[in-house]
């Protein structure tokens, strides 16, 4: 169990970093949008890999919490660049 | 305890092991797709989708470590939640990207929707200016 | 807005969907708290009124086993074909938005299929036309014609599986009499 939430760290931590760069780099506000939904998800997973290792249940509504933050998050943003683009193409 | 027992214990720890092994790699996979893909569609197929299997798995594994069969109805929510959740903030931050001319065209080898978003358009245009006057 | 009353049966899978996640919430699967979650199950259908989820009134289980099977098993496989993708082509990706006419006129099995086809790695529901019932997919590596094809074959194919499983009978008759052709 050990190795394995070493292995599990490490590769979190490495796609982590890869969604942060997305974040700091992306060139668009969806892009990023995108990228923070992922850090989420890849939150999510390091909650469900400290349940399974630990066997408790503790962090399940917080994960159920997190995806829901993700996706208003998500679709509040989206719906909000749609409307923009369209008051903009209008005047 | 029996030997038997253990034996059970041991493939049921292995199983779990390879499962949020997997599912870790899956947000890799993400991660992965967010920086090589070059525009926000592709991207998207890599950031959503892979998480909908990762998630699979290490609910999966938690299942197998907690040993009680109550907990599988509850892990059953979560992820039909997730499901339920995943296509539609997909499906939205793609309308708006697709919308907001954030992919390249360059990269497309058909473009089947174009034609009818440029009518609606025009259709649109027309309905204004008719209402203008 | 017509606000005709559904049948108990076309509502029972709602409420039973409802008493499952309140006792998932709980924690606690005792048949009183069930009894309980049925009752505030019934209470919160009766009281928050939404315009029904039109149901068929038909489902088959025997179909829908192999077809949850075989989702999870396509999820399987195109998790890894995208992981591929990213690791082996990147930047010189191609894809392409394709239109794909659907059998069915039903809000909800539109729905359904836009779901299932966006869980599954490499195609993503983009638009979609509710009066033509037509789906916009954009799908992940699509380089010619041959593969926009078999994206449309793989949508229709999975429209139908979902029709197996909960479509009306006039929409099982329809896919029958096509497949029989």
């Amino acid at each position: 169990m050990e190795l394995v939430l070493t292995v599990t760290a490490v590769v979190l931590s490495l796609a982590a970093a890869g969604a942060i760069v997305r974040i700091a780099r992306g060139p668009s506000l969806l892009d990023r949008v995108l990228a923070a939904d992922v850090l989420l998800a890849i939150l999510g997973a390091a909650l469900c890999i400290d349940m399974a290792v630990n066997r408790h249940l503790n962090n399940l509504m917080l994960l159920v919490a997190v995806s829901v933050i993700g996706f208003i998050g998500s679709v509040t943003v989206a719906r909000f660049v749609a409307d923009r683009r369209e008051q903009l193409n209008e005047s | 305890m029996n030997p038997d027992a253990s034996a059970v214990d041991t493939a049921v720890d292995v199983v779990s092991a390879v499962f949020m092994i997997v599912g870790a790699v899956m947000s890799l996979a993400a991660a992965i797709g967010l920086l090589r893909f070059p525009d926000l569609m592709s991207r998207m197929h890599a950031a959503t989708k892979p998480q909908v299997l990762g998630l699979f798995l290490l609910l999966a594994a938690v299942g197998l470590q907690l040993r009680t069969w109550w907990v599988w109805p509850v892990l059953l929510v979560a992820w039909i939640f997730q499901l339920l959740t995943v296509p539609v903030s997909a499906h939205m931050v793609g309308r708006a990207g697709y919308r907001t001319k954030h992919l390249h065209r360059e990269l497309l080898s058909t473009d089947e929707l174009e034609a009818v978003v440029l009518k609606a358009a025009e259709a649109a245009r027309e309905q204004d200016s008719d209402g203008g006057r | 807005m017509s606000r005709r009353r559904i049948s108990l049966r076309q509502e029972l899978p709602l409420l039973v969907w409802l008493v499952i996640v309140w006792g998932a919430l709980w924690q606690d699967f005792t048949p009183g708290n069930l009894l309980f979650g049925a009752l505030l199950a019934v209470a919160v259908a009766r009281l928050f009124y939404l315009p029904p989820v039109e149901l068929s009134g038909r489902f088959s289980v025997l179909r829908a086993i192999p077809f949850a099977v075989q989702f999870l098993g396509r999820v399987v496989a195109a998790s890894f074909q995208v992981f591929y993708l990213a690791v082996a082509q990147g930047p010189r990706v191609t894809n392409a938005v394709v239109a794909v006419p659907l059998r069915s006129h039903s809000d909800l099995m539109v729905t359904a299929t836009g779901h299932v086809i966006s869980l599954i790695p490499g195609s993503l529901v983009v638009e979609v036309d509710r009066s033509t019932s037509t789906l916009y997919i954009h799908g992940l590596n699509v380089r010619n014609a041959d593969d926009v094809r078999k994206l449309r074959k793989e949508v229709r194919d999975t429209e139908a599986g979902l029709i197996r499983v909960m479509g009306t009978k006039e929409e099982l008759e329809a896919l029958n009499l096509e497949a029989a052709t």
